[in-house]
């Protein structure tokens, strides 16, 4: 990644217009040509320094449901639950943690009250309590993490 | 399917749901913008529509915040941040606001969020997201955090992760 690449990076956090040419108007504000921009940002996407290029979706702004969960899973028995716990479509991200509780994962689910129901499947399936930790409140961060 | 569009409703209470065609557009993007010179064109093309339709339901669900920004998601992983932490705050429940705030106002933290407590097993309310390029570097950024706080935080810990266990993101099904 050079500096460009980074400006890039710097530039695009967010703020994306919507209009009929966006990659030309940002590459004029970052002085580089749009076809630069566009095999600069298809570059960044295949070595995976982006994970994605696009609009961020709120799911709970659609009416879906969104919460982040723990589990304290015995060491013994941790890539069986794990295996329990993945297997479910609504386990969007999943990792395991140095701390007593050790498995934590977001699950995001089409309809808000769909939570409960999934967490108690998962408590049924795997046998360890899950401690629900949706968001009472989300703070604004703002966009300015350099690279 | 009733009760599901009835919570969409009353999370919406101007009554602005998403429609069939706001739906196929958060479907044709959620996994990526085109890198064409003009994305929203293409899109448009794809659903069979106009292409000032697809930017105006676009911008509208911007302003309404159903889209959260349009941009790049960096990886902070292959990007060289490799000691990202989740660091996590006993904080007075009466100071969580202002403390999510000032937290909210570092350039190394990506995410914080206030989040219920589970007494006696989990104490902590208030969680932070903070990237570094090794663990040295995650403490060293939890300990400016800490002295931010200063006596508002009781008490705090920093939750490594060890491994990624599953990492799908977030997507909706279509057919709805």
């Amino acid at each position: 990644m050079d500096s460009i690449d980074r400006a890039i990076l710097n530039r695009l956090q967010g703020g994306f217009p919507v209009c009929e040419h966006p990659y030309a108007k940002v590459a004029a504000e970052l002085g580089i040509g749009e076809s630069e921009l566009l095999s600069r940002l298809k570059n960044m996407l295949e070595k995976n320094q982006l994970s994605r290029f696009g609009p961020m979706y709120n799911a709970v702004k659609m009416g879906g449901g969104l919460s982040l969960c723990a589990m304290r899973v015995p060491d013994s028995d941790f890539e069986r639950v794990a295996g329990l716990v993945n297997a479910f479509p609504e386990v969007a991200h999943n990792y395991a943690r140095d701390h007593e509780l050790n498995m934590w994962f977001v699950l995001a689910t089409e309809s808000a009250q769909s939570i409960g129901r999934i967490l108690t499947e998962i408590e049924q399936t795997t046998g360890f309590p899950v401690y629900n930790m949706p968001k009472k409140e989300e703070f604004f961060v703002g966009l300015r993490f350099e690279f | 399917m009733d009760s599901d569009l009835s919570s969409r409703e009353a999370l919406m209470p101007d009554g602005n749901t998403l429609d069939e065609l706001d739906r196929r557009i958060v479907l044709a993007t959620q996994a990526g913008l085109p890198l064409v010179p003009e994305p929203y064109r293409q899109v448009a093309r794809e659903l069979g529509v106009p292409a000032g339709e697809v930017m105006q339901r676009m911008q509208r669900m911007l302003e309404r915040g159903v889209i959260r920004r349009i941009g790049a998601v960096p990886n902070h992983y292959t990007l060289g941040f490799r000691g990202n932490g989740m660091s996590v705050w006993d904080v007075p429940d009466e100071q969580v606001k202002r403390c999510g705030r000032l937290i909210g106002g570092l350039d190394f933290v990506s995410h914080a969020y206030h989040r219920p407590r589970h007494l006696p097993q989990w104490r902590y309310n208030l969680f932070a997201m903070v990237h570094g390029r090794d663990r040295a570097e995650v403490e060293q950024k939890v300990d400016a955090i800490a002295a931010l706080l200063g006596e508002h935080s009781r008490a705090h810990e920093i939750l490594f992760s060890k491994r990624i266990l599953k990492k799908t993101g977030l997507r909706f099904k279509g057919g709805r």
